[in-house]
């Protein structure tokens, strides 16, 4: 087991765009927002900067390729940019990207921005051709909740639940979600909802209705990373580090090999395990303060806090049910609304999240703020159950 | 001897009924009123002529084409290329190997019985097996009368020398442009004259001058016909002609009216594979198509037709598991009769590459995965590693068709968000028996009709229609299994 490189790198400063339908804005717009407050908090000028990954993932339909367009935003002063791509995780690769950087000692000071104009496709929910020209010709018509939608009925038949109570701990994971983005101004939805309202929306994929689904909308979210030591001669006092940075790839085993029942994601398992290694964390559990998973589906919430050994195989529906997940539950999720109140601006989610759990280890997160947190942990899943990428970030204050 | 060595055939699950088309457009048209009864078939939306001769052939040859197969035929009106030859698409589906003899007839409803009749004029010749198939997805104007007449299907007919169930005896070809109806080139449907005259100065002058040519031919009478197949959408006409010739009338057959209309190229075969499945050895079968003239054919069924059993039930299973359809806008939208509001998602570039199409046509078309020769695990698709985390071998695969494996539903779902013609759109992990695995599409599922664990079989279907450059995706979907379930 490699060293890692939990607290080799601190958070000198993040931003985050308003999320949600952004009509007046651009993507370079969006970029902007987010990189102004990022800045600002860094204490920083742009010219100190030697190192930037810029994520986005449906680039024909805003900013195109490669890693001008933010370079040309920022003006950037000729440093190496890096465009990257790897679905809903592409947001934390470009995190991870410049962390590695900084660890590395390639670069002091290095910035990861992501980004995504959805809005201009002119209908709801993600475009869905993104399968190249072999796929094409073979993979099932599914749109996104389609393919997550199938997560209930596997884990239906494997933990024998009752598909009504499942339905209810889906809508809870709605429920408390849409509670948190109520308090967040940063939120694309900021209304709460009830059970019944969850219950009772039109079907989208079965057992997925419109309150089971994240939204769709625009953003951008931005962090400067450098060294815990660069980061107190700037003046930073309360340093946020990252614990760890992990990331798991599906290989064919789930969409073509023989073993997975369709229940869980093999991939954040891995993810996890190697996270906590990292991290030193041996019961999540009780470690974790908070968390902010890829929570693009409720249903994906809901195995996924299996999936990160907080709660225990064929249980995580009790425990939302059970409040355990609340904001003042045994480890709050989503605590600024999630994707499911942020919308899922695929290049931003994962900065997005990571924003909120450095806002909250600060204890700059206002009226969600919670009790004394030490450790957050960031999930994003991109792809489809049986076929995709899965990163976790752990960060924390230092020396947690 | 030459003759018929097997036989297959398929109608679409689809049963439009017809009251349902009357009660719509018989404001426009009261004389529908008269053919309220009964129901047509009609194809799912996944559906040509080309994916219907393709399970008619499953039906006919089962898993595995003989080995001295050395010929397909495909005989259609609406094939679903102009030029790209749908024989041989059929053939990769149906894994025939590709040192084979391909062939597309059309241009006449009497492609399907001449083409059959060349076949065995000239088996003496050849040193294996035909497969024959013929197949009409009939395309009619909205509100007219051929609406309700016409349906969809397919035949298969397997032709060789060894083991027939039903000699050739011999045929007869009566070729005169006689223009009952016609379509002309890049024109949708068919233009028809009166019926009246088609029946008085069509079939009953035509046909038996053609049945007195045959009779003279063969040491056979009309007396000794057992069965007489004559698709004829006027009724009566078969009857008439059978008396005027002297064949006993028990010997003519229904034209599946009721159950199905008239399916075109194929509907002749249709008929003749049912007569097949029902027959008794030693019976004498009377094959008459009808086109700018007629074809007659005259077959001796032999003490094995009893024991050819098609291999997904024959005609008669497909008859047998029809689904009610009620709503006539449906059949408008599957037949791209009614211009619909699709969506913006429905405007996805559905372009195929065609040199990538090439490389993985037995992937895609002929639904090849891989088996590795190490570990015996079997993996769609074929891959360089074995899928295997305990094998891992490199370059170890054999080809492994998953055409004809048993196959469950693992997880589903019913997408109401992706396009589909048909939304909700049902898709699923498919788990086969003996290993391997596919997120598939499902179709001929109802909202509501799926579950987890349910049997499937594969079919060959339409996946995407490139509407924008006049191409069709096919690829393999799973279909609840009728053997199973039923």
């Amino acid at each position: 087991m490699p060293a890692g490189i939990r607290d080799r790198v601190a958070i000198l400063g993040m931003g985050c765009s308003k999320f949600g339908e952004r009509w007046d804005c651009d993507a370079d717009d969006l970029i902007i927002e987010a990189y102004e407050e990022c800045l600002k908090d860094a204490g920083i000028e742009t010219s100190q900067i030697e190192a930037a990954w810029f994520s986005t993932a449906i680039e024909e339909i805003h900013v195109g390729k490669s890693a001008v367009p933010l370079s040309v935003a920022l003006r950037l002063p000729y440093i190496p940019v890096t465009r990257v791509e790897n679905y809903c995780a592409s947001g934390t690769e470009a995190f991870r990207g410049a962390v590695y950087a900084v660890a590395s000692g390639a670069a002091d000071i290095a910035l990861a921005v992501g980004v995504e104009k959805l809005k201009d496709t002119g209908y709801g929910g993600l475009p869905q051709n993104m399968a190249g020209a072999v796929s094409n010709m073979t993979w099932a018509n599914a749109s996104a909740p389609g393919s997550f939608a199938q997560l209930a009925t596997a884990y239906q038949k494997k933990h024998g639940v009752k598909p009504e109570d499942l339905k209810r701990a889906m809508a809870q994971v709605s429920v408390k979600s849409h509670a948190n983005g109520a308090k967040n101004p940063k939120a694309h939805l900021q209304k709460e909802i009830d059970t019944d309202a969850v219950l009772n929306a039109p079907m989208i994929a079965e057992p997925l209705g419109l309150f089971d689904c994240c939204g769709v909308s625009d953003g951008s979210a931005a962090a400067i990373v450098t060294t815990p030591e660069i980061a107190r001669k700037l003046g930073k006092k309360d340093l946020v580090t990252v614990k760890a940075l992990q990331l798991a790839v599906s290989n064919g085993i789930e969409s073509s090999g023989e073993g997975w029942d369709g229940s869980y994601f093999m991939t954040t398992r891995k993810a996890a395990e190697r996270a906590y290694a990292e991290a030193g964390i041996t019961n999540p559990r009780e470690q974790v303060s908070m968390f902010e998973c890829h929570d693009c589906f409720s249903i994906t919430e809901l195995v996924t806090a299996e999936d990160l050994y907080i709660s225990k195989e064929g249980t995580a529906w009790k425990d939302f049910l059970d409040g355990f997940f609340d904001a003042d539950g045994g480890v709050p999720a989503q605590i600024d609304g999630g994707l499911k109140c942020f919308g899922h601006p695929i290049g931003a989610s994962g900065l997005r999240m990571l924003y909120e759990m450095y806002q909250q280890l600060l204890g700059r997160a206002d009226k969600r703020q919670l009790a004394d947190p030490k450790i957050g942990l960031t999930h994003n899943l991109g792809g489809f159950p049986h076929h995709n990428v899965s990163s976790i970030a752990i960060v924390g204050l230092e020396g947690a | 001897m030459a003759g018929i060595t097997g036989f297959g055939g398929y109608v679409p699950r689809l049963r439009l009924q017809r009251k349902s088309v009357v009660e719509a457009n018989g404001w426009f048209n009261p004389g529908l009123a008269g053919l309220a009864k009964g129901e047509r078939s009609m194809c799912n939306w996944d559906e040509d002529s080309l994916t219907m001769a393709v399970e008619a052939g499953r039906d006919c040859i089962g898993e595995k084409g003989p080995a001295d197969l050395r010929a397909i035929y495909l005989a259609s009106t609406t094939l679903p290329f102009a030029d790209r030859q749908n024989a041989t698409v059929a053939a990769t589906a149906l894994d025939l190997g590709e040192d084979l003899k391909t062939v597309d007839l059309t241009s006449s409803q009497r492609a399907g019985t001449s083409g059959l009749i060349d076949v065995l004029e000239g088996m003496g010749e050849r040193d294996g097996q035909v497969l024959f198939l013929a197949a009409d997805h009939r395309q009619t104007a909205a509100s007219g009368a051929q609406e309700l007449q016409m349906g969809d299907g397919a035949a298969a007919m397997l032709l060789g020398q060894n083991n027939v169930i039903a000699e050739y005896l011999g045929s007869h070809q009566v070729s005169v442009d006689f223009v009952d109806h016609y379509r002309g080139q890049n024109r949708d449907f068919d233009y028809n004259w009166e019926e009246r005259w088609i029946r008085d100065e069509g079939y009953f002058k035509i046909v038996p001058r053609g049945i007195d040519a045959l009779f003279a031919k063969v040491d056979v009478a009309p007396s000794d016909v057992d069965v007489m197949i004559m698709p004829a959408l006027i009724r009566g006409v078969p009857q008439k002609i059978a008396k005027g010739a002297g064949i006993p009338d028990t010997a003519v057959q229904d034209n599946l009216h009721a159950v199905m209309g008239e399916a075109g190229t194929a509907h002749a075969l249709i008929m003749l594979s049912k007569a097949l499945q029902n027959a008794k050895p030693g019976q004498v079968i009377l094959v008459i198509g009808w086109g700018q003239g007629c074809d007659l054919m005259l077959f001796r069924t032999t003490d094995a037709v009893t024991s050819f059993k098609p291999a997904l039930g024959g005609v008669e299973s497909s008859l047998a598991r029809g689904k009610a359809e009620t709503n006539y806008n449906r059949y408008l939208a599957f037949n791209d009769l009614i211009d619909r509001d699709k969506g913006i998602r429905a405007e996805t570039d559905a372009q195929t590459a065609l040199s990538t199409l090439y490389r993985k046509r037995e992937m895609v078309l002929g639904f090849k995965g891989g088996k590795c020769t190490k570990c015996g695990t079997v993996q769609y698709p074929k891959a360089h590693i074995c899928v295997n985390p305990n094998c891992g071998a490199w370059h170890s695969q054999e080809d492994y068709r998953f055409s004809d494996v048993p196959c469950t539903v693992q997880s589903w779902t019913a997408d109401g968000l992706t396009y589909s013609p048909d939304p909700p759109t049902h898709f699923g992990m498919v788990t086969f028996e003996g290993g391997g695995r596919l997120m598939a599409d499902l179709t001929d599922v109802d909202k509501g009709g799926v579950e987890v664990g349910m049997p499937l079989r594969m079919v060959f279907r339409i996946k995407v229609e490139d509407e924008r450059r006049g191409f069709k995706k096919y690829f393999w979907k799973a279909a609840p299994d009728h053997r199973k379930t039923a």
